[in-house]
Parts: C-alpha cells; sequence; structure tokens
C-alpha cells in the first residue's frame, strides 16, 4: 500500500466525494469530516513511513500517460513538499470540521474533497504536465467556494480570481512547452518530468525568458506585488472556509512551485533577478502593511497581513542559500497555520454579528475571554513573537538573505516590526477599552466546534515554535540537495558565487574539526 | 482514325470511390423508401442513416488498412487521392456523423426531421465532404464543396423559423460569393500552370521559381477567401452568428466540425506548398487572419447575450486557432489539427447538444432568443446534472485540463512552439485566457446566480430522450476521460499525417 500512497492521498478525497453525492444532505457533513479525518490519517502515515535522513524523491509513482509526447503520471515527496501535503489535509479536516450554518453544504463539502485532491496533487506532482492539471483544476472548486457562498461582489471576486490566475498558469504553460522542447532538442526525446528537467543546463538567455514565463504564473499565485489586486476581492468575499483554503494552502502553490522549478531549473536566471524580486518582496512587504493599517475591516487586515507575509516568504526563497529556503518552507508552513487560524478566528465572530467592521466591535475581551485569548496568541504568532511558529520562518528566511544583502535584509525586518503596529491596532481597537455597541453585550464566547478546530491549531503554533526540528530536518535536508544542484548547474561566476556549494562547507568543517 | 480509349477497370481503382458512394447510395435508398411508402417515422431514417454510416466507417477503416500497407493510393483517372488526411477527415466527419444523426430523436416534433429529405440531403452532403478531402484536384473539391453546401443550406432552412430562412439566404448568397473566389482562384492557378491538381501545380510552380509572384498572390488569395469565407475565418465570418443562431442547434453544433475538417483538409494541401515556397507575404497574410480571427473573434464573444451566438463566435475562435496549425505547417502541427478537433467535435457537439435538449417548442415571452444567459441562470439548483454536464463542456472549451480540449491546445501550442512560433504560441495561450471569461460566464450563471423566472428544472431537459442523453453521456465521458485516449490518437494521426508526406 505504502507503494501507491500518494494516488492514494491524491484520488480518495476524489472518489470520496464522488460517493458523497449519494450522501443524504443531513448526514453529508459527518461524512465530510470521517472523509477528511482519513486523508489526514493517511498523510500521518506518510510522515511517519518518510525517511527523513533521505534528501531525494520518496515514494515514487510511474505510469506513462502519453509516451510519444513524454507525458508521465509521476509523483513523488520530499522533505520539502512533505509538510505542505499534510498541512492540506489538515486544514481540509478542521476546516470542514469548523464549518458553520451553510446554506446547500452538501456542495460544499464535495467541493472542498475537490480541492483536497488537486492540493495534494500539485504538492505532490513531478510531471509538468500532472502538475499544470492539479494546478488548473483546483481553480474550479475555489472558483465555486467563493462565487456561490461569497458576499455581495462574489462574483465579481471568484471570476477575477480565475482569470488572473488562469491567464499567468497559461504563460506559464507556454513556457513549460519551451522547456520541454529544450529537452527535446538536447536529448531527441519529450520529457514533461522534473527531474529529468533538473538535469538539463540551458544558457543564461534561454534561463532568463523561461524564468520570465513560469515567473508570471507563479507570481500571480502567490500573489506578488503588483498582481496581487486580485487576493484581497477574493478574500474579501470568500465565505470563511474559502479565505482559510486559500490562505493556507493555494497562495503556497506559487511559493511550492519556486523552490520546485524556477530555482533548480534556472539557477543563473535565479542569480540575476534575485535583488529585483527582493526588492519587490519588500515593497509587497511594507506596501501592504501600509495598507493594511488603513483597513476598517478585520478580514481584510488578515489578508493584507497575509500577503505582507508571502513577501517574507519570497525573500527566503531567494537568498538561495540553505538557511533561506529552509526558513521559507518552514515559513509557508507558519503562515498557512496562522493566517488558516486568523481567519477561521474572523469567521467566528462574523457568525456572530455578521459584520466584520472593527469600528462594530471594542472591548470584547470582557465579553469573549477565551475568543480573544485564542486571537491575541495567534496575532502574537503573526506578528513573530519569538517561540511562536513564525518566528522560526521569518528568523530563518532573513537569516539566509543576510548573506546576500545587508542592507535590504535590515529593511524587511523593520517591516515586519511595523507590521506589528497595525496587527496590535486591530486587535486594541476589537478587544480591549469599553463595550460601546449594545449588541455585542450578551455575544457568546467560542463554543466547542470551534474550539476543535482552532485548540489544535494554537498547540501547533507553540509547539513547532519551540521546537521545530521535526519539520525542519527533513526540509533542510532536501533543501541542500536543491542548493548544492543549483551550485552545480549554475554557469555565470556571480552565480557560483552567490549560491553556496554546500560539499565544498561540509568538507570544510571537516577539516576544521 | 481514332484510337479507341482503353481504359482498363483495374487502374480505375474503383476501390477509391467506396467510402463516398456509401452515403450517396444510402440517400438514393432514403428516397425510393419515402417514393413507395410516404408517412413513415423519423426514426426509421435515422436508423437507415446510422446502418450507412457504419458501413461508410467500415469501408473508410478499409482504405485505411490498405493505406497504411501500400501507402498512398490514386484512382478514377487519379482524380481521387486517398492518403492519410483523407482518411482522418473522413473518419471525423463520419464520426461527427454518426453522433449528430441521432440528435434527430427530441422529444418534441420538430419540423424537420419529419421529412425523409432531410436524412437524404444529409447523406449526399457527407458523400459531397467526402469527395472535397479525398482528391486534390480543384475541380472535384470545388463539386464536393457545392454538393455540400446546397444541401447544407437546404437543412438549415428546413429548420422552419423565420430566422432559419434568413439563415439559410444569408449563408446561401455568402456561399455563392465563396464558390465564386474558389472558381476564380482555381482558374488563376490554371491559367499559370495548365493543371488544376494541386500536385501539379504545386510541381510546376516551385519549378520556374514562381516567376508570376502576382498571379500566385492573386489565386492564392481568392482561393482563402473561398476557404476563409466556409472555414469562418476573419473577416469572412459576417455569416457564422447568424447562421448558427437561425439554425437548430443541433445543426450549428454540427456545421462548426464538420464542413471545416473538410475545409481544413482542402487547405492543409493548397497551402503545404505554398508557405513552403519561402514567399513572406502568404506567411505575413496566413499569420494576420490566423491571429485576427482567434483575437477578434473572442472579444466579440464577450459581449453575446446568447449562448449559442457565444458558442458561434467560439467556434469562429477555434477555427483561427486550428489555422494556425496550417501555417506552422510542421508534421507535427499537422497532427496537432486533427488531434484538436477530434476533441473538439466531441466536446462542441456535447455542448451543442445540451442547447437542443433545452430547446423549448415556442419561445415564452420572457426569453428575448431561444438560449439567452439568463435561461440558465440558477439551473445548479434546479437541473443539477444537467448543469455539470453543460459546465464541464464549458471547461473543456476553454481548455482547462484534464479535460478534452486541453490536450489539443497543449499539442497545438507544443508545435507552435517546436515550429519556432513563439510570438505566435504566447497570442495563442493569451487567447485561451481571454475565451475563459465568455465561457465562465456560462458556469457563473448556471451555478451562481438565483433562477429568474421558474423555479422548474424541466426546461433544460424538456427535448431529451434516450438517444440524446446517451449521446451527451458519450460526449461527457469522453471528454472527462479524454487523456486515456490521447496516446493512441496521437500515435495514430500522426502516423497517418507522417506517412502523407505532410
Amino acid at each position: 500500500m505504502l507503494d501507491n500512497i500518494l494516488s492514494i492521498l491524491v484520488f480518495f478525497p476524489a472518489v470520496a466525494a464522488i460517493l458523497g453525492f449519494a450522501v443524504a444532505k443531513d448526514s453529508i457533513r459527518a461524512y465530510g469530516v470521517a472523509v477528511a479525518f482519513i486523508e489526514f490519517a493517511l498523510s500521518l502515515l506518510l510522515w511517519f513511513s518518510f525517511d527523513s535522513s533521505v534528501s531525494g524523491m520518496q515514494f515514487m509513482e510511474m505510469v506513462p500517460l502519453v509516451p510519444s509526447f513524454g507525458i508521465n503520471y509521476i509523483l513523488g515527496v520530499d522533505g520539502i513538499s512533505l509538510f505542505i501535503v499534510i498541512l492540506a489535509s489538515f486544514f481540509t479536516m478542521i476546516g470542514i470540521a469548523s464549518l458553520g450554518e451553510t446554506k446547500n453544504v452538501k456542495n460544499m463539502i464535495i467541493s472542498l474533497l475537490f480541492l483536497q485532491m488537486t492540493m495534494a496533487g500539485v504538492f505532490v506532482a513531478l510531471d509538468a504536465i500532472v502538475f499544470y492539471v492539479f494546478w488548473e483544476l483546483s481553480l474550479v472548486p475555489m472558483l465555486y467556494i467563493i462565487g456561490a457562498w461569497g458576499g455581495p461582489l462574489r462574483i465579481y471576486a471568484s471570476v477575477k480570481f480565475f482569470l488572473y490566475t488562469f491567464t499567468g498558469s497559461l504563460v506559464m504553460l507556454v513556457g513549460m512547452l519551451f522547456m520541454a522542447y529544450f529537452y527535446y532538442q538536447a536529448t531527441g526525446t519529450w520529457s514533461f518530468a522534473f527531474l529529468e528537467w533538473y538535469r538539463l543546463i540551458l544558457p543564461e538567455t534561454f534561463q532568463l525568458w523561461l524564468f520570465g514565463a513560469f515567473f508570471i504564473g507563479f507570481a500571480i499565485k502567490v500573489p506578488m506585488f503588483p498582481f496581487h489586486t486580485w487576493l484581497p476581492y477574493a478574500h474579501g468575499q470568500a465565505p470563511t472556509i474559502g479565505s482559510v483554503i486559500l490562505a493556507a494552502i493555494l497562495l503556497k502553490m506559487g511559493t511550492y512551485a519556486f523552490i520546485r522549478l524556477s530555482l533548480p531549473m534556472f539557477p543563473d536566471a535565479s542569480v540575476f533577478f534575485m535583488f529585483p524580486i527582493a526588492i519587490i518582496a519588500i515593497i509587497m512587504i511594507i506596501y501592504t502593511a501600509m495598507v493594511a493599517y488603513a483597513q476598517e475591516d478585520i478580514k481584510q487586515v488578515v489578508a493584507y497581513s497575509s500577503i505582507s507575509h508571502m513577501g517574507v516568504i519570497i525573500l527566503g526563497t531567494f537568498a538561495l542559500n540553505v538557511e533561506g529556503i529552509t526558513g521559507s518552507i518552514f515559513l509557508m508552513i507558519a503562515h498557512g497555520v496562522v493566517s488558516g487560524a486568523l481567519f477561521l478566528l474572523v469567521g467566528v465572530i462574523y457568525d456572530r454579528r455578521h459584520t466584520k467592521m472593527m469600528a462594530e466591535f471594542g472591548g470584547l475581551a470582557s465579553v469573549m475571554p477565551r475568543y480573544a485569548t485564542i486571537f491575541g496568541i495567534m496575532l502574537m504568532a503573526s506578528v513573530g513573537l519569538p517561540l511562536t511558529i513564525n518566528f522560526v520562518g521569518e528568523f530563518l528566511s532573513l537569516l539566509g538573505f543576510y548573506q546576500q544583502s545587508h542592507i535590504l535584509t535590515l529593511l524587511a525586518g523593520i517591516a515586519i516590526i511595523v507590521g506589528a503596529i497595525y496587527m496590535l491596532a486591530a486587535y486594541k481597537k476589537m478587544f480591549f477599552g469599553e463595550v460601546t455597541k449594545e449588541e455585542n453585550r450578551n455575544l457568546p464566547d467560542v463554543n466547542k466546534r470551534e474550539l476543535v478546530a482552532l485548540v489544535p491549531l494554537v498547540l501547533i503554533t507553540v509547539w513547532l515554535g519551540v521546537y521545530p526540528k521535526p519539520l525542519l530536518e527533513p526540509i533542510s535536508n532536501s533543501v541542500e540537495s536543491i542548493v548544492q544542484l543549483m551550485h552545480d548547474k549554475s554557469i555565470s561566476e556571480e552565480a557560483k558565487k552567490r549560491i553556496p556549494n554546500i560539499n565544498n562547507e561540509i568538507t570544510i568543517a571537516k577539516e576544521a574539526n | 482514325m481514332l484510337e479507341p480509349v482503353n481504359v482498363s477497370l483495374e487502374s480505375l481503382n474503383l476501390m477509391t470511390l467506396a467510402p463516398m458512394l456509401i452515403p450517396i447510395i444510402g440517400a438514393l435508398l432514403i428516397l425510393i423508401i419515402d417514393m413507395v411508402k410516404s408517412d413513415l417515422d423519423k426514426t426509421l431514417y435515422v436508423m437507415i442513416s446510422i446502418i450507412f454510416l457504419l458501413i461508410d466507417l467500415g469501408a473508410i477503416a478499409q482504405t485505411a488498412g490498405i493505406f497504411s500497407e501500400s501507402g498512398t493510393m490514386m484512382g478514377v483517372f487519379d482524380v481521387m487521392l486517398i492518403d492519410g488526411l483523407a482518411i482522418l477527415a473522413q473518419l471525423i466527419i463520419v464520426g461527427a456523423s454518426l453522433l449528430f444523426i441521432p440528435l434527430a430523436l427530441t422529444h418534441s416534433r420538430f419540423h424537420e426531421f419529419s421529412y425523409s429529405e432531410f436524412f437524404a440531403l444529409f447523406l449526399f452532403m457527407l458523400g459531397g465532404f467526402q469527395f472535397m478531402v479525398a482528391t486534390d484536384n480543384l475541380i472535384l473539391i470545388f463539386v464536393g464543396l457545392e454538393t455540400s453546401s446546397l444541401a447544407l443550406y437546404t437543412l438549415i432552412a428546413m429548420h422552419n423559423r423565420d430566422k432559419a430562412f434568413e439563415a439559410a439566404v444569408k449563408y446561401f448568397t455568402m456561399g455563392a460569393l465563396a464558390a465564386g473566389f474558389f472558381s476564380f482562384g482555381a482558374m488563376v492557378f490554371y491559367a499559370l500552370t495548365g493543371s488544376i491538381e494541386i500536385n501539379q501545380i504545386a510541381t510546376v510552380l516551385t519549378e520556374n521559381g514562381f516567376a508570376d509572384m502576382g498571379f500566385v498572390l492573386i489565386g492564392t488569395t481568392f482561393l482563402l477567401g473561398a476557404i476563409g469565407f466556409k472555414l469562418s475565418l476573419v473577416p469572412f465570418h459576417t455569416w457564422a452568428p447568424d447562421v448558427y443562431e437561425g439554425s437548430s442547434a443541433a445543426t450549428a453544433g454540427f456545421m462548426s466540425i464538420v464542413p471545416k475538417i473538410a475545409l481544413f483538409v482542402v487547405a492543409m494541401r493548397l497551402f503545404e506548398f505554398l508557405i513552403h515556397s519561402g514567399v513572406v507575404w502568404l506567411e505575413i497574410i496566413l499569420y494576420i487572419i490566423v491571429v485576427v480571427t482567434m483575437t477578434a473573434a473572442n472579444i466579440w464573444a464577450l459581449v453575446q447575450n446568447d449562448v449559442k451566438r457565444m458558442l458561434a463566435y467560439s467556434s469562429i475562435s477555434h477555427a483561427g486557432f486550428v489555422m494556425a496549425a496550417i501555417l506552422i505547417g510542421t508534421t507535427q502541427s499537422n497532427s496537432a489539427l486533427f488531434l484538436y478537433w477530434i476533441l473538439f467535435s466531441f466536446t462542441n457537439l456535447g455542448a451543442f447538444s445540451m442547447l437542443w435538449i433545452s430547446r423549448q417548442k415556442h419561445l415564452p415571452l420572457h426569453q428575448s432568443s431561444d438560449h439567452s444567459y439568463n435561461k440558465f441562470a440558477g439551473m445548479v439548483q434546479t437541473a443539477p446534472v444537467a448543469a455539470t454536464i453543460m459546465g464541464l463542456f464549458m471547461l473543456s472549451l476553454a481548455g482547462l485540463p484534464p479535460f478534452a480540449l486541453f490536450w489539443g491546445k497543449l499539442y497545438m501550442i507544443s508545435s507552435a512552439v517546436s515550429g519556432g512560433y513563439t510570438v505566435l504560441a504566447l497570442i495563442m495561450a493569451l487567447n485561451s485566457a481571454i475565451a475563459g471569461y465568455y465561457y465562465l460566464k456560462l458556469i457563473v450563471f448556471m451555478f451562481m446566480r438565483e433562477p429568474i423566472i421558474n423555479k422548474d428544472g424541466h426546461v433544460f431537459v424538456s427535448n431529451a430522450t434516450n438517444p440524446l442523453k446517451t449521446i451527451i453521456g458519450f460526449a461527457a465521458v469522453g471528454t472527462i476521460f479524454a487523456i486515456v485516449a490521447i496516446n493512441p490518437i496521437l500515435e495514430f494521426v500522426t502516423a497517418l499525417v507522417f506517412k502523407s508526406g505532410y
């Protein structure tokens, strides 16, 4: 069974979703939770049988799909993708478990299960076309979730979300076809397999163009400034569960794809574009933090702060060394946990008051103490308080980039501190002071169902903040092999200098001993 | 003293005529049956048509077998030419017709299907298309084109609505102009080279190095105009939306597939040597037409209020997309053309059939046209299965993986990339993104809006019978599981195209 565990992980939710059509409407919630729980258990099983000391791909599967055109169904998992897969199944589970009163709940749960399939598929696919299939397919359930259950502007938001990402992905598809064609020219056979593409050394000009094509696809997904305009709409209009999945998992597809595709395939281009991208990332951090400060809607604050933190992830990725990339992958997990939790928390208050305007609240701490506590912990984690999960990722990302540029890192560091201001200001507006509105006086505190979702997130936040090693070790193992590959493949002097040679460092360390 | 002309029957190679003669015999049989006993039910004619189409399919398979052994066949004074292109195109023509003809078995009674002439004309038309693709003689192409077009005009007019007459007359007028263009272009080439066989023309022109460039361009322009009319390439497309709107959804779906593949094959035979002649002009003309057709049709489709008109513009855009294959002119792109069209025929016939089963006999007052977007609002609440299937076809047309048309687009764009047309590849990709918007519009109406008038889902399947549902189910399954068929189709198509020398 373990030979096919990845396929099971990918297609089990889809099969379950199809069977779900036959489940009666009032029992579908239990069915959804059960399926998501089994999926989560399977992903934990994957983790336990995963060998942390191996840096390469594990549990590989291969089935030829279109052999004459080099399209194969290849799956595999390494330290980079493992935890995101687990995170995806975890969030689907608590997302379904904490689902509030929803109309057409059956359609919602079936959509979520399909979405789970595509999320798992993107992170374990090792063939560009299979990757692309899942990448694009993930748009459809999300389109439906935003468009059918969202706020007043939901149709505009969902179509904007779809078209932005769709356009970017098509440019990426052209890039993939070029890559396959270059591979064909070099070897005489068509191939879309990532691992074979890794072996291809391209001239620098080709790298720059292809990096650009892939960049458009990924940057829209992340989303990076200035392609980010779809995200606030999507978050603003999406139902709670939609925002949670979007922020926690779907956005990670972009940053994950940078590490999986852009860096190892185009090392020289990555070095070439390192500073421009870093500057965009810092603009993204500062600009969206300022925009967040100006928001009156708590969900928009969380949405913009989420974009802001994605900037740190990008910065860590383009540090192009082990610390930075490891940090950015860890931060992806952390960001997923924290921003997912924050969106859940916003959903909790929205269910009670049907408004997200901060001016409508005030003094909630005295009315809903447990809610205020959990919100406070998550907010501190989001700000990057040491001993919380985000701190580890942010620290490593910045540490990595510090080796490339001191000034830019300093700017980014200051921006993160500034980020604390708007979060704390929002917290003050909502939770402290006198209760000003009558409606707020008798709000019930978080109930059991919500606690089931929130408490595990708090525990993870603290646990991985204090002891991140179980994740960091497998991640950095896999990252090391990628960085080494980049160093070996790079052509230009600049790239050789910027991307560290790990084997060298190890030997130097040994000699020093 | 005149020598008697001796022609041995063997040299005629009459076998090459068999696939075309079968539907013609079928048509004559239907006419005879009608003469002997009229007022027979349409089911009889549908089944007779299906039987003859199946026999036809067998005959084509037979020729395919011979072709794979002994290569290209010539017959009947070398007028007939059975090569891989002819076989592939005939397979698509007959296959799509097999999916189309059972659509006559609707729940409501429609005027045209009560006439036996409808089915006779239909089979004559197929014979015409088959002649068109199985020859490189410009006169026979012209004869086939006219036979099929005249039959098609009548089929449209038989729908017996005001708009149907308008459509038929419009199509007829435009078609007559196109026929004029075609004959004029053929005449120019005959004057230049003394031959009406495309390969002869190519040989002569290549030998004299395209000496009379001006005349070659005039001839090509006229032929391109004629082909452009039939393929509805911009700027010759103006008839298409009106004709699609006026004819029944089933006929419109048929028109978007079968006549076009026949013309694509003609275009492929004709432009194959012209593109490779090294004359930059031709390439530029074709390039502009391809890009404008794709882009302009997409933009027009964005602003339509009627689903059928939207699908009409979308099929114009698809035709432009596929025309790019002829511009690129490599084996990969020509194979991509056939792969794309096979997948497209599944999806598009499915989409039009979905419109067809929701067709009401009389137009309700609150609807401005038969298939306005408003009609489909909130469909998922009243007819969830139908809405899902329709959504599926839209996603496939938009090129969303893993549905059928994505693989066609993938291979087509890849052929542009390998052919060195980088900018074209990007334009094709971005056009797919534009197209995404109008397909999405229907999905938005179906899934995200509230029903406007009636809460009764029956209207969406009012015209459905078991045969129609089977066809749609077939198309839907083909659309979803296309991936398993891609490799065999691709290998088959590539082998045939390569063996024909394209």
